[in-house]
């Protein structure tokens, strides 16, 4: 198929990544009493944008592999 | 109940997804260009992609919902489902059928049956497989909409509108079919798989966060041992006998009824899985697509069943929580009777709490996940978190709306209606079929709102038709003397029999009617559900087995060179001697085993 599902994936999660991390980073500190006082989009949001880097990575480092004919 | 505190960033990230959701498929537009394209992915798909699929397809949001529940409810037996109920009969699917169902070039399972047997076999399996489609996705647009409404999610939006609060069900219901309409009439099967591995990670982004602070404050996995009933932290324990196990069943019933018959039943002949195989590239990535699928299968109960068995531990009542919702302090209520984060459930007739038979309150286990997510989540990692569990619910839908669209178009339209038309007329015929299935999911979502019973009723369904259909599968594929008639025959009494088993049976607590007994006499009650729905299996499996043999010897079998690419016997061996070792499907098979056997006996 035309289109590797690995771009998608990655931008989303990169995407993701960035608004929960700047979220966490610039917003509210008081809403993580919930979260045991961790803040957990900060700390998430870092985890998705490499999860979605590292994605974007294998989908742009070559095409897709087509695969091998039987 | 819970007042759900969305904010303007978790509207953005829910809104973000679906607008993913729809760009795959308006990208995938241009490629839909034979019926092929559309049904079955080009068969062009990754080995990796179509695993993913192939687990998640399956990981709808009843699944994720009822998971949790069912890990409050029993603990981690729930992962019986999992390490009994899926992984053996993945591995076989992959190593056994799969040569089959690839080899063959059949387009669907039912079509599969008709290269197989006969006519008759293909249209009893296509139409009860067309309904059973319509059902489930149909429930799950019901389950989907009732749980807004629960978590108050619409409120803001629909105040801010101007609507009523009983607007909640029909926009609910509406935007989710409007969705998956949108994505699976542009893109076909490879949007659904696409969306079905996006869903796939998201769960994990969803979930992985709320076991972390999960465990983390009931202090790991030997702080929750503490304070569950030994029972709940040991799958085996009590299983030799019917009233020492919370799931009330002993071995031999839950190997069998549903390791085995269930379990092949659905894993190895629903076309709804076996259609994310079909579309591989390959016939080795066709072969590791239910293998791949059961690397991650093996370790979702961490994500879905436990954060089920933590809500249960933690400490009731809990404090009172204040949110902010659109700058006005709110005070979420604290369930005030119930256990852990399980309320005890409302019952909606009476607005009173609900009591079972000896007047003990009944715990609302289904809201087990969504109070896990409010009570840990803070806005922004809130809405991840509710996108993780809506996406669950459309891929559900959306899995089995492909699945209708393909069995309505090749094996009733072409079959039954329209036959010989131009390649073209099937693919418009799809997109048409796709219309009108979300159409008649949704007549199904308003059936399953208007009466309590449809979903008692999908699960009589899925237990009748699914039950006897292995032994069809299992005698058609390795015994090359199985006849249509004998076939036909099977199928027909095993599911007579089926509910036969149903009407004469009930389990312990229910009362007559569509839990069973409806035949007029109660010959044998049965301790639990469970148990009930995986003797029913056995039973129908049986008859189906031995009456298929009677009647197939006692027909005139097909000749040898029709049957070839169609019977272990006569087929070809997958040539994969130009595969490192440790790339071929039957290495992967036997990792999963012994990973999943050394599961069991860690949490034994």
């Amino acid at each position: 198929m035309n289109l590797d599902i690995r771009l998608p994936i990655g931008m989303m999660f990169t995407l993701f990544g960035v608004i929960l991390a700047a979220f966490g980073l610039l917003g509210n500190q008081q809403i993580y009493q919930r979260s045991l006082g961790i803040n957990i989009n900060f700390g998430w949001g870092l985890v998705m944008i490499v999860f979605g880097v590292f994605m974007l990575f294998l989908g742009l480092r070559k095409p897709a592999k087509p695969t091998a004919p039987k | 109940m819970n007042l759900t505190a969305l904010t303007a960033i978790d509207w953005v990230i829910m809104f973000l997804y679906f607008a993913f959701v729809l760009g795959i498929g308006v990208f995938l537009k241009k490629y839909m260009k034979t019926s092929t394209d559309f049904f079955l992915a080009g068969r062009a798909l990754p080995a990796w992609v179509c695993g993913l699929a192939f687990m998640a397809a399956n990981l709808g949001a009843v699944e994720v919902i009822g998971m949790g529940a069912s890990g409050a409810k029993y603990g981690i037996a729930t992962c019986h489902f999992y390490w009994i109920g899926a992984i053996p009969a993945m591995v076989f699917v992959g190593l056994f059928m799969m040569p089959f169902y690839y080899g063959s070039r059949a387009r669907s399972v039912p079509e599969f049956l008709r290269l197989r047997f006969d006519e008759k076999t293909r249209g009893f399996n296509a139409f009860s497989f067309a309904v059973m489609t319509i059902l489930s996705s149909g429930i799950s647009m019901y389950a989907m909409a009732k749980l807004i409404q629960v978590l108050h999610i619409l409120d803001v939006p629909l105040a801010k509108l101007g609507l009523p609060l009983s607007y909640t069900f029909h926009v609910s219901v509406i935007v989710s079919a409007l969705i998956v309409l949108g994505y699976v009439f542009l893109g076909g099967l490879t949007s659904a798989i696409y969306n079905e591995v996006l869903q796939f990670f998201l769960i994990v982004a969803g979930f992985l966060p709320l076991v972390f602070l999960g465990l983390k404050n009931v202090g790991g996995w030997s702080g929750l041992k503490t304070q569950l009933p030994t029972a709940f932290t040991h799958s085996w324990q009590g299983m030799t006998n019917v009233h020492n196990n919370p799931l009330g069943v002993e071995w031999f019933g839950l190997v069998m009824g549903l390791g085995f018959t269930l379990s092949f039943g659905y894993w190895c002949t629903n076309f709804l899985v076996v259609q994310r195989a079909m579309a591989a590239g390959s016939m080795t990535d066709a072969r590791r697509t239910p293998l791949i699928a059961a690397l991650p299968k093996m370790v979702f109960p961490a994500l879905v069943i436990l954060p089920g068995m933590i809500a249960l531990a933690l400490p009731t009542p809990r404090q009172a929580i204040t949110v902010n919702v659109n700058g006005v302090q709110q005070v979420m209520k604290v369930n005030t009777a119930g256990q852990g984060l399980i309320p005890v459930k409302i019952d909606v007739a009476t607005g009173k709490q609900a009591v079972d038979s000896e007047g003990k309150p009944v715990l609302d286990y289904d809201l087990a996940i969504p109070n896990m997510l409010l009570h840990y989540f803070p806005t922004g990692i809130l809405g991840l978190g509710l996108t993780a569990l809506l996406a669950s619910f459309m891929s559900g839908m959306a899995g089995n709306v492909t699945a209708f669209n393909t069995v309505w178009t090749y094996d009733i339209y072409q079959a039954y209606i329209h036959k010989g038309a131009p390649d073209k007329h099937y693919l418009h015929m799809g997109q048409f079929a796709t219309v009108f299935g979300v159409a008649l999911s949704i007549v199904a979502a308003y059936a399953a709102n208007h009466y309590n019973n449809l979903m008692d009723f999908l699960q009589l369904v899925f237990a009748v038709v699914n039950a006897p259909l292995f032994a069809t599968f299992l005698l058609g594929m390795f015994w090359k003397r199985t006849t249509g008639h004998g076939a036909f025959a099977g199928l027909a009494t095993g599911t007579t029999a089926a509910l036969m088993h149903l009407g004469l049976t009930l389990p312990h607590g229910d009362v007559v009617g569509m839990k069973g007994g409806w035949l007029g006499a109660v010959l044998h009650t049965y301790p639990s559900e469970m148990a009930q729905n995986f003797w029913t299996a056995i039973f129908a499996f049986m008859i189906c087995f031995v009456i298929t043999i009677g009647v197939s010897l006692a027909t005139k079998p097909r000749e040898d060179k029709e049957l070839v690419g169609l019977v272990y016997s006569l087929t070809e061996k997958p040539n994969e001697g130009h595969l490192a070792w440790y790339a071929r499907p039957v290495f992967l098979g036997v990792v999963v085993l012994v990973l999943a056997t050394v599961l069991n006996l860690i949490f034994r």
